[in-house]
């Protein structure tokens, strides 16, 4: 599949450089045509239209962008799209099949890990690359790891229970 | 927000990208983790026309000791590199120690310390370890590389010796003379806020004396500052409260402070001391700290 995408350079004509990419998201490969300033979270966002990927500060502060490339999370509002080429972009539409939520998901629905929302799907990715590199982390472990994603509503509290339920539902079901 | 228009060439060879350095007109910038890059272009602060990406450059990712203890740091060393990094938890406490204090996890995934060293903000964390440890870095350019003495490559706030054809390729520890010990300390509101206060202490130590010393310091003056009258205090002593608190002392009255949001001058001035006597405390045993 193309996504010619254009924006946000709809205003100019011709002379607008374009860069060719071709990328995976979710385990499905895209080609996209970028302009070289376009941000991943904005290829994301509004090219591929997968807007559970959240721009929050926009300052590389506060995490609501993270995905994951090649594995690591990553500040999507702070690379480029073009820099995606080659590589394996997730986002929090991967984490669920059409049948089950991941383990996360179920996490923060069990522990009420959420309140407004906005951070978690970063709040998610993040934790997912921690239980990735360690399937039995600490709560400083989780703390340290989710230290670059900012949450205003929960106080954190109920974050670190959810990430610790996910784990230990994935251990089990690694054991299984 | 978004950067103005550039051009973007992702090289992959060394080679090409100083060509492209060469040829690639008035502003063009080098693009490596881009975590201070970036955030800079999307506010118009920086607005290169070209952006040459070296993250498809082969065997730049490496941190490595020679034989003799010599530390070599790519280009494309990510800080997490390092957080995580077994050779510099057994051989280099300043930089161990600091590692995972650079800004927030997620962008320690993506940023890399020679990009810290080059982008030359005050407020960076790293430009203290490596002032601290005699570091310098390797810039590479149409004519073969030199070494640059990391005293001499900050040349002012967000500026840096490189010759707009050459490319930071390495940062170099040189081998410790005798047993290397050291730590950085960070005041910080939150993660990933800039530094209130580092401070970088690396001592080496042959029975027990001093042979080399470095004591450099983060965001209390207009750029990074090498406390070098306090490290010369050490030297050729050994560590105790003697020497500790004259170094310092001398650290304290070597910073810059200024008084801001996030802290009044005299109150950094005072965490000056507080963190040099910490950390040489700490690796002279004395678990002795005082109460500010």
């Amino acid at each position: 599949m193309t996504t010619l995408y254009s924006e946000p350079a709809r205003e100019a004509t011709g002379d607008v450089p374009v860069n060719r990419i071709s990328f995976t998201i979710n385990g499905e490969k895209k080609t996209a045509e970028v302009e070289p300033r376009l941000l991943l979270a904005h290829l994301i966002r509004y090219g591929l239209r997968l807007t559970g990927t959240h721009t929050g500060c926009d300052t590389t502060n506060c995490g609501a962008c993270t995905v994951l490339v090649d594995g690591h999370a990553v500040k999507s509002c702070t690379m480029l799209a073009v820099q995606a080429d080659g590589h394996d972009i997730e986002t929090v539409e991967g984490l669920a099949t059409a049948s089950e939520l991941h383990p996360l998901q179920e996490g923060f629905s069990e522990e009420h890990g959420l309140q407004c929302g906005f951070c978690t799907p970063g709040m998610m990715m993040a934790a997912k690359a921690l239980l990735e590199r360690n399937p039995d982390p600490s709560e400083e472990d989780v703390r340290w790891a989710l230290s670059g994603n900012l949450c205003r509503c929960t106080g954190y509290q109920n974050i670190v229970k959810s990430v610790l339920w996910a784990a230990e539902k994935l251990r089990s079901q690694a054991a299984e | 927000m978004y950067p103005s228009r550039f051009r973007y060439e992702a090289p992959g060879s060394l080679d090409e990208a100083i060509g492209l350095l060469r040829d690639g007109g008035d502003y063009v910038k080098v693009l490596a983790g881009g975590q201070s890059l970036i955030p800079l272009m999307k506010l118009r602060f920086a607005a290169p026309e070209l952006i040459v990406d070296i993250n498809n450059l082969p065997g730049l990712g490496y941190h490595r000791a020679d034989a003799d203890g010599t530390l070599r740091i790519g280009a494309l060393c990510r800080h997490a590199d390092l957080e995580h990094s077994a050779l510099l938890a057994s051989s280099q406490p300043t930089m161990a120690a600091a590692a995972p204090l650079i800004a927030d996890p997620t962008v320690r995934n993506r940023g890399t310390l020679v990009g810290s060293l080059c982008h030359a903000d005050p407020q960076g964390d790293w430009a203290s370890v490596v002032l601290s440890l005699r570091g310098s870095v390797i810039a590479q350019g149409p004519a073969g590389q030199r070494s640059i003495p990391m005293a001499q490559f900050v040349t002012g706030p967000f500026e840096n010796a490189l010759a707009p054809d050459e490319i930071a390729v390495e940062a170099v520890i040189p081998a410790p003379r005798g047993q290397r010990d050291g730590g950085y300390l960070k005041l910080e509101r939150r993660v990933g806020d800039f530094a209130t206060v580092g401070v970088a202490v690396s001592v080496e130590r042959a029975g027990g004396m001093v042979t080399e010393a470095g004591i450099a310091l983060t965001g209390v003056g207009g750029s990074t500052i090498a406390a070098t009258d306090a490290a010369a205090a050490l030297i050729g002593r050994t560590l105790n409260a003697d020497s500790i608190g004259e170094a310092a002392s001398l650290a304290a009255a070597a910073a810059r402070p200024r008084t801001d949001h996030r802290g009044s001058a005299e109150y950094k001035r005072h965490m000056v001391a507080t963190f040099v006597e910490r950390i040489l405390s700490r690796v002279s045993g004395e678990a002795a700290e005082r109460a500010a």
